[in-house]
This record gives C-alpha cells, structure tokens and sequence, in this order.
C-alpha cells in the first residue's frame, strides 16, 4: 500500500477556506485524494469546496473520521494546530507551513510525546512540500502530474529538488511508491531514518532514494541505520557542495554548524556505510536506472 | 540574525546578570568621554562587529589613558576588522564599546544553543573559558559540562547547579552562577535566540561577570520578537545580501560569476552544484519562493546584477505552486525594465511550461533555452568567455 497515504486514507485540510488552503485543497481532490473536510476556527457549520467546515479538529475528527490532516495555517498560530490535530486522534500529519519558530516545534515534538506510541501521531515537515503516494493520493503542493507510479521510495528536505529527482526518474521509466518531503527547518516532524524504516518495511517499495542537504546529523544518522537496518538499496545526494560555512542557504535548517554537517563530509559519512553516492544533481534517473537494472519498476 | 556585543549585554542585564560597566562610543571624543565617565584606571576599547575573535584581530585594544583611548578609537572607527569568520572583506567598524576593565581570577565558557540533534536547547559549560568552543572542545573535552532543557518544563534550578558544581566553583559562588546560568536561560528562551555565548564569563573578587556576549536570533521568530528586529545592524550584512533580503528574497553572496535565479533552497543548492561541476562559480543563491509574480522575478534580476561580477544569469525554475508561464512573463519584464545584458539562460519545467516556453520564445528569443538542470549549467559556463568579451 506505499507508506502513509493512499487514495482510502481519509483527509483533514486545517487552514481550509484561507486562500492557499483552498487552491491546494482543489488540487489534492482532483488527484485523487479522499478530502473529507476541513477546520477553520470560526467558521464551522458551513461548506467550502462542497465539503463540510468544522471549527476544531475533535468536532471534524468525531464527524467525518478522518484519520490524516494536511496543516496551511499560518506560521504563528502552525505549532498550535499540529497540536491540535495530535490531540484530536489524527494518526498523520503534514504541515506545510514555512517560517515557524524553531522552540515551538520544540514544543510540537515535546506534546506529541505525551501520547503512547500507538496513539502518536506522525508528522511530517514542517517546511515541506507534502507527501504523494502517485497515481492514488497527494498531501501537499506538488504538481501530481511528474510522479509516474512505481515501486522506488523518495524521502527529501527540499520540495523542487524532489521534483527534479521524481521528473529524472519518469524520463527514464521508473517510477515512484511514495514521496515524503521532511521539510527544510531544524526541527522536523520525522527524521531521514523515520521514514526510510517506513520504506524497508513497505512490500510496494523496492528501493529508496534520499535527497539530503547541508545541515544537521539526520542524514549521517539514517546511513547509519540503513548500514545495519535495510536490506533495500539506498540512493543518496547530498546538495550544497558549494555551500559556504555559517550561511543560511534558504532553508531554516540548511547552515553548516558543526562537524560532519557540510555535503561533503555528509557524502563521505554515507558512502562510508556503504550506500550509493548520486554524484550531482543530473543524475537522479540515470543512478536508480542502474541500481534498479534487470529489475521491473515501472506499474 | 546576529547583533552586538553591547546590545546582547543590554538584553543580559535585564535579568540581572553582572558585567563590567561600559558604554557606546560612534567618535574617539565620546570614547574618552566615555572611558572618563564610566572611571577607573584601565579600559578597554571594543570594535562592535558581528563575528568572534575580535581581540586576535586587533578589534580590542587595552588602553591606560583617555588619550590611549581616543587613539584606539580613531585607529578602529572606519576600518574593516577582518577576523577568521568575516572573510577577507571584513565587518565595518562604526561603533565602538569602551569597557572598564576587571581582575580575572578565572575565565570560564557559558554557552546556550538550539541543539537539533537532541531537539531541545542545550546549555554547554566549560572551566576553560577565554578560547574558542571548537578548541576547548578538541583539547580539553574533559572540562566540558553539558545539560538540555526540557521544553515542557524549562531549566530547572538543579541543572543550573550542577553546571556550577561542574565548572569547580563554590561557596557564595556557586549561587551567583546560578543565578547567571537562569537568567541566560530567560533571555534565550524569551528572546527566541538560536545562540547565546559568554566567552568568557569571568570570577572576579568572588563575583560572576560576562566579560564577552554573543548572540544570534531565529529569523523565524522575528515576528514576535519587535524589540530583537530593531536591534539589525545592516552595516555588518553582505550589501547585496541586504537589497535582496529587503525585498523578500533569500539570496547568499557567492565568489563567482554566474549569476543564479532558482525556485526552491534545495534545487538551488543544487544548481549551484551542477555549475561546479560543469566548470563554472556560482555568483550567488537565490531562491524567489513560491508563487513568483512577474514583478518578483524581475527583483530577482536586480537584485542578481547588482553584483558587478556577475557575466551570466541562469535562471532555473521547477514549477510546482508557481507557474512557468509568469516567470517567463517575469523574464520579458526584466529584459525590457532592468536591462539584462549579461547572456541569459532560462530552463523551465513543471507546471504550465508550455505557456512559458511559448512566451519565451515569441517575446524574448535572445534567451538560450535548456530543457535539463545539466544542459542549463553547462550552457550558463559555456555562455562565459562570450561575456568575457562583451565586457571587455
């Protein structure tokens, strides 16, 4: 069934009638997606793109049994409604918000911690671009049609980079079970690693590409995992090469700080634990082409 | 974003925590004003700019007399201090922090820090204060003490004591340490930092007192923070960096000369990659965001040629919520407002790309088109000698 999303999964806009919740809303339901409503505080009762509007996420939960949530609400209230959705019993989340401060998703990973592992719900971004499952459902602000269906996993921090990698992939036939972008911040809802253990354990996946960038020790860490945990190839680029020490490139989180934070050491961490190495940015097709050779990917 | 060592000690002494009595000078009369003022027999004369290791650089100048002083301030205002973290450009001086100075008994390490790994804000400490963390750290790793802050609960009082504890203080000490582990605690939390550093804080005649401060804030929660946002010294920010910035750009000055106008931090990260390793130097990063206008993309234009040496622009856009056909449009604005005479090269994909190709070439067929991320690298170093001569 590819991993958190398919077109069964029931799905929660928060942010629902606000401009950019809307066109995305539109979006994610001629794809495919199975959007059962959406939340914004105030204007419950009423209908918006022919779906029913509810003012908390409990009251949209109990009626509609939603069980994913997609969060476009603005950053100072976005650490708030991913609370919210914790609380409410939603099992997957993505929050697509850019620009939340860094100590409330301190706080955000701090209360979802309050919930047994069973009842946690995951999350994914924020910063990010959402997740897509092709060909059944999306949860974000891709354009659906570059993924082609397929059976190689894509996890990645930058959102147009995915893209670059999924339209590489199409051109050459292969094509993709799920793609889940992590978000670009410092603190994230799921690591590199939370997502490939999703993967190793998805029969509808085959292998995995991870799309890394300069900043913090998650892609070192989820090497490091795959070398003792995964049995399914690991595909990585690490972008930044270029990327002066100190400077923010863009992302919140993409700032070479420490050791082993640089795209170079990061590469080197990697191919140490004994992953395939995607030289430069161009070579996203042609690397899991051969990787993938003698094996069917395309569905 | 980063601000001054006086400006960080004011926020500190909010709560309460001790430093040598000092004040801002802009001229080297209000320096010696100052140093009399303030009293004493020793001062010390601090170039206020954003980076560390002043001192190594000659930013920080003992002086005995107020005429020392004045002479140390008309050697510093006006400079560039170029330390190991500036760059060789270097930070310009304007304003100058004249401190008196106090008898060091033992210089001690306090740093406060957003530690991704752990999620959570994580106090460092060290006995061996007055050099830099990386070097403590690699050399006495042994007189590191570290504690992280649950951010359900805050520090609690018992973490402050064992860092106290921890560096071998004692006596009425270990509570005035106490006291300036918390309130550091209070001010990072408060203020939304993202980095707070007193190197070193100093015991002096059984008192606590920050003899440095470092701080840097996140940008994200600027939003919240009015007060932090005044503090934004422009004077100490790449200029190019700063005309980008001001118009809602995420732009890093870079060494080269192909300039960049990339959709995303991750492909344009990655562009540049793909320049290097096709032969060329990125000129900058830019990223113009999500939901690019025409007018955004024609900024973007300016903001890229406001660097003189840029000889090539290559713009790259992966269209997901923006749309190729109002870059295009973005493009052919550019070309008749700003005046692009560099050699231009335009790689559009995803949503509405036809349209944009289809305007492109109708509107502006100077633009060299590439269909690929490597084809658009390759084209942007192979356009360079040309430019070479266009400018000679």
């Amino acid at each position: 069934m590819a991993i958190l999303l398919t077109n069964k999964t029931p799905v929660l806009v928060q942010g629902f009638t606000g401009r950019i919740g809307t066109f995305h809303a539109q979006e994610m339901i001629d794809y495919g997606t199975n959007v059962v409503g959406g939340v914004t505080p105030g204007k419950g009762g009423g209908t918006h793109l022919d779906l029913p509007v509810f003012n908390t996420v409990k009251g949209a939960v109990a009626e509609t049994k939603a069980e994913a949530s997609i969060v476009f609400v603005p950053p100072p209230f976005a650490a708030d409604s991913i609370m919210e959705a914790a609380d409410a019993g939603i099992k997957y989340c993505v929050c697509v918000t850019d620009g939340i401060p860094a100590q409330d998703m301190m706080r955000v990973k701090r209360y979802m911690r309050r919930y047994k592992s069973e009842m946690r719900m995951r999350l994914t971004g924020p910063n990010c671009a959402g997740t897509i499952t092709p060909g059944q459902a999306m949860m974000g602000i891709m354009p659906g049609s570059i993924y082609m269906p397929g059976r190689v996993g894509i996890v990645g921090r930058s959102g147009t980079l995915g893209y670059e990698a999924a339209s590489q992939m199409k051109s050459k036939g292969i094509g993709v079970s799920t793609s889940v972008g992590i978000g670009g911040d410092p603190i994230n809802g799921s690591s590199f690693k939370d997502i490939l253990e999703l993967f190793e354990a998805d029969p509808e996946t085959d292998a995995v590409v991870m799309i890394g960038e300069i900043g913090g020790p998650q892609e070192a860490e989820a090497a490091e995992w795959a070398r003792a945990h995964m049995k399914k190839p690991l595909m990585a680029y690490v972008a930044g090469l270029s990327a002066p020490k100190g400077k923010k490139m863009g992302h919140a989180g993409a700032i070479v700080s420490a050791f082993g934070e640089s795209a170079q050491e990061k590469v080197e961490i990697i191919r140490e634990a004994g992953h395939t190495i995607i030289p430069h940015p161009a070579a996203f097709g042609e690397t899991v082409e051969a990787v993938l050779s003698g094996k069917k990917v395309a569905a | 974003m980063d601000i001054h060592e006086y400006q960080a000690k004011e926020l500190l002494a909010t709560h309460g925590i001790r430093m040598p009595r000092g004040g801002l000078a802009y001229s080297p009369e209000q320096a010696a004003y100052r140093a009399t003022e303030i009293g004493g027999e020793a001062w010390v004369v601090k170039a206020q700019v954003h980076s560390g290791a002043r001192g190594k650089a000659g930013g920080i100048i003992l002086c005995k007399t107020d005429k020392e002083v004045a002479d140390a301030a008309e050697k510093l205002l006006g400079q560039r201090l170029v330390t190991h973290q500036t760059g060789p450009e270097g930070k310009l001086i304007n304003r100058l922090y004249i401190e008196e100075t106090v008898q060091i008994d033992r210089e001690l390490y306090l740093g406060f820090v957003l530690d991704r790994k752990e999620e959570r804000i994580m106090i460092v400490a060290s006995s061996s204060g007055g050099m830099e963390i990386e070097q403590i750290a690699e050399e006495e790793p042994d007189s590191l003490v570290r504690a992280s802050v649950d951010p359900g609960l805050g520090m609690r009082e018992f973490q402050a004591r064992e860092i106290a504890f921890g560096l071998g203080l004692d006596g009425a000490l270990i509570g005035k340490a106490v006291d300036t582990i918390l309130g550091c605690y209070r001010v990072f939390r408060d203020s939304d930092a993202s980095m707070l550093e007193i190197n070193p804080l100093v015991v002096s005649k059984n008192e606590v007192i920050a003899l440095d401060c470092k701080m840097s804030f996140d940008e994200n929660a600027l939003f919240r923070r009015p007060e932090i946002s005044e503090l934004r010294d422009k004077s100490q920010e790449d200029p190019r960096e700063t005309f980008a910035s001001d118009r809602g750009l995420s732009y890093v000055g870079l060494t080269g000369n192909i300039g960049c106008i990339i959709n995303g931090a991750g492909l344009a990260m990655a562009t540049l990659d793909m320049i290097k390793i096709a032969g060329g130097e990125p000129a900058n990063f830019l990223d113009i965001g999500g939901g690019a206008s025409p007018e955004r993309v024609a900024k973007s234009f300016r903001a890229v040629l406001a660097d003189k040496e840029v000889k090539v622009i290559l713009v790259n856009i992966f269209a997901g919520i923006n749309r190729c056909d109002w870059v295009a449009e973005g493009v052919v604005k550019a070309l008749e407002e700003v005046g692009v005479e560099v050699p231009l090269i335009v790689r559009l994909s995803g949503t509405k790309v036809d349209e944009g190709m289809k305007i492109l070439a109708e509107k502006a067929p100077s633009v060299t088109v590439a269909h690929t991320l490597k084809e658009a690298a390759e084209a942007a170093v192979a356009a360079l000698p040309k430019a070479d001569r266009t400018a000679a």
